[in-house]
């Protein structure tokens, strides 16, 4: 018994210290959000900065239309993907699990495929560009991430699996077709592992620079994720387009940078002690393949 | 004939629900499938992919004849080995550790920490290491190698090892959940059994934990080594700060197909690139679920 207990302070003694080292990252950023544009220049960034300045979250309220038309973007964008992604990937899934449907099995192998081969990134960036996404907002919705072949494939498991076969027989001789059956079957009974996906699309969105670096060059279309990456090769050319030029030299920049990365994670950070057990259920799950 | 035709009209609501995605699925995945042919022509951007003259292999010569070609391989699969053996080892630890203490509350408070950074954009990530490695304002600089500053942007030393890090810190989470999800499975008798007999807890993570977690342990080692011609984009390109310098040791098959598609006549050789990225993937994957079906077939991906 009392080897026990110390097997269990040691035990949670190192993972005090290892759950600190994964968190302590974060607590940078955010102290040098908060320190001093002076200090900072001075000490650089540091985890006990010599004086702290609401300073740069002040400059992000007073010129707050970049942030917030980004952020708008981001919103949007993420609302807009993950609801066509999960109508499509659902929609596709279910027509799947129905094992008798003639051309399944040439259906669900085609899908399969993409999982195993794919035309690279030169063919996809023409593709898309013809397609005339660039410097619009679909650029940052349809390229590469609507859907993919291991979420079809999940939810289509979680149908077979989870919907009994007799429910469809007596849909049938209610005279309910298939489309009854997706809208008042199929989606009430998939909720659970359409809210998994739908949770990491959402993060994925949510966290998207690519399509922004590959498709979007116009500063007014920028999305949270793209403008911390334009900000990070070029600070002035984004934050102050606005602002007159004396005031440029007198930006804290050091700590900007930092208050808008912050910002950005702000909403992942809120949500996270809520919403983390779903994450946890849905890497279990197997919901994306790292 | 009527017979059968009515028997596929009770089916047309599962066709017509099948169009999005279908659609999206050739557009997105199997006309660039086609576009691979670009890796045979000489790209001209009036001309499309199809009006494009053909070159043959001159692409691939290309490829071959400059040092890029060693080294971002070199980069990619020595990269890829160090992740995949610091992200079994660091994994496995966190996930026994974790399922040995007992207070609930703790471990709650443990498993979100450990996958907090998995939730983080690279982009977050890469402005957080420059917190840290900023030639001027860093962290590290300042406060603890004061007397020594590093060049970290510009000197190649310390990237392979800052990469490995950072992989590990952002991503370990992720690996260590699978694994715990494999040791809850475990039949607690067997645990039970091990102590009356006097095992201390190292044997029983030797002859119970650690062989029961083996079929997982092998099939995310196999899928990776599948995945060793791909490398993330984001880590290799957004925290090394894009830093020429720091080409010869941190550019990897992704970075370059990336960076020669934007340079001026490049097209032709990031599409060579990331042809033989693909083939080679396809086969690894191939082989490698053949092996997972061997080893562990509810495991196997297909």
């Amino acid at each position: 018994m009392i080897e026990n207990k110390s097997y269990q302070i040691t035990f949670n003694i190192i993972y005090l210290f290892i759950a600190i080292i994964m968190i302590l990252p974060l607590v940078l950023l955010f102290v040098s959000s908060i320190t001093d544009n002076n200090a900072l220049i001075a000490n650089g960034y540091s985890f006990f900065p010599a004086k702290l300045s609401l300073e740069a979250y002040g400059y992000m309220l007073t010129n707050s239309s970049t942030i917030v038309r980004a952020y708008m973007i981001t919103i949007i964008v993420t609302a807009l993907g993950t609801f066509i992604g999960l109508a499509i990937t659902t929609m596709m899934s279910f027509a799947l699990s129905i094992r008798n449907l003639p051309g399944n099995r040439i259906i669900s192998f085609l899908v399969f495929f993409t999982m195993l081969f794919n035309g690279g990134l030169v063919p996809s960036y023409i593709m898309w560009t013809n397609l005339g996404v660039v410097n619009t907002i679909w650029a940052y919705v349809f390229p590469f991430f609507l859907t993919n072949a291991f979420n079809i494939v999940l939810i289509r498991s979680y149908f077979v699996s989870s919907i009994p076969k007799e429910l469809y027989e007596s849909a049938k001789i209610d005279g309910a077709g298939y489309f009854r059956v997706f809208f008042k079957m199929a989606l009430p009974l998939g909720k659970p592992i359409i809210a998994t996906v739908g949770l990491f699309s959402c993060l994925l969105y949510w966290n998207d620079w690519l399509n922004g670096l590959y498709f979007i060059t116009d500063p007014s279309l920028y999305s949270i994720q793209a403008l911390l990456n334009r900000m990070s090769q070029n600070i002035q050319s984004v934050i102050n387009s606005s602002a007159s030029s004396t005031s440029v030299l007198n930006l804290p920049q050091a700590s900007i940078r930092m208050a808008i990365a912050f910002v950005a994670i702000l909403p992942i950070l809120v949500l996270y002690p809520f919403i983390q057990k779903y994450f946890a259920n849905g890497i279990m799950k197997g919901a994306i393949k790292g | 004939m009527n017979k059968k035709f009515a028997k596929l009209k009770e089916f047309i609501p599962l066709y017509l629900l099948m169009i999005p995605c279908a659609v999206y699925l050739i557009i997105n995945n199997y006309i660039p499938m086609v576009g691979i042919v670009s890796a045979f022509k000489k790209f001209r951007i009036m001309d499309g992919i199809l009006g494009s003259p053909w070159v043959g292999l001159q692409n691939f010569e290309y490829l071959f004849r400059s040092n890029d070609l060693t080294i971002i391989i070199r980069n990619t699969l020595l990269y890829n080995a160090a992740f995949i053996i610091v992200n079994t080892i660091v994994g496995l630890f966190l996930a026994i550790l974790i399922t040995e203490i007992k207070n609930e509350k703790m471990k709650k408070l443990y498993q979100s920490s450990i996958l907090l950074p998995f939730t983080l954009s690279m982009v977050v990530v890469s402005y957080i290491v420059f917190a840290f490695l900023s030639q001027e304002n860093g962290m590290l600089n300042n406060s603890i190698l004061k007397n020594h500053p590093v060049e970290w942007f510009s000197d190649p030393t310390w990237w392979p090892l800052i990469l490995i890090i950072v992989q590990c810190w952002k991503t370990v989470g992720y690996g260590a959940l699978i694994y715990i999800a494999g040791i809850v499975t475990i039949d607690r008798s067997l645990f039970e059994a091990a102590a009356i007999d006097g095992a201390g807890k190292w044997k029983q993570i030797k002859h119970i934990t650690l062989p029961s977690l083996l079929p997982s342990i092998i099939t995310l080692f196999l899928l990776s080594v599948s995945r060793i011609g791909y490398s993330d984009f984001g880590l290799f390109y957004l925290i090394p700060q894009n830093s020429g310098t720091l080409f010869n040791v941190t550019a990897t098959i992704d970075t370059y197909v990336y960076s020669t598609m934007m340079a001026a006549g490049g097209i032709g050789r990031s599409a060579a690139t990331g042809l033989m990225q693909a083939l080679v993937g396809f086969i690894l994957i191939i082989l490698a679920n053949s092996l997972v079906r061997k080893l562990s077939s509810k495991d196997a991906i297909f």
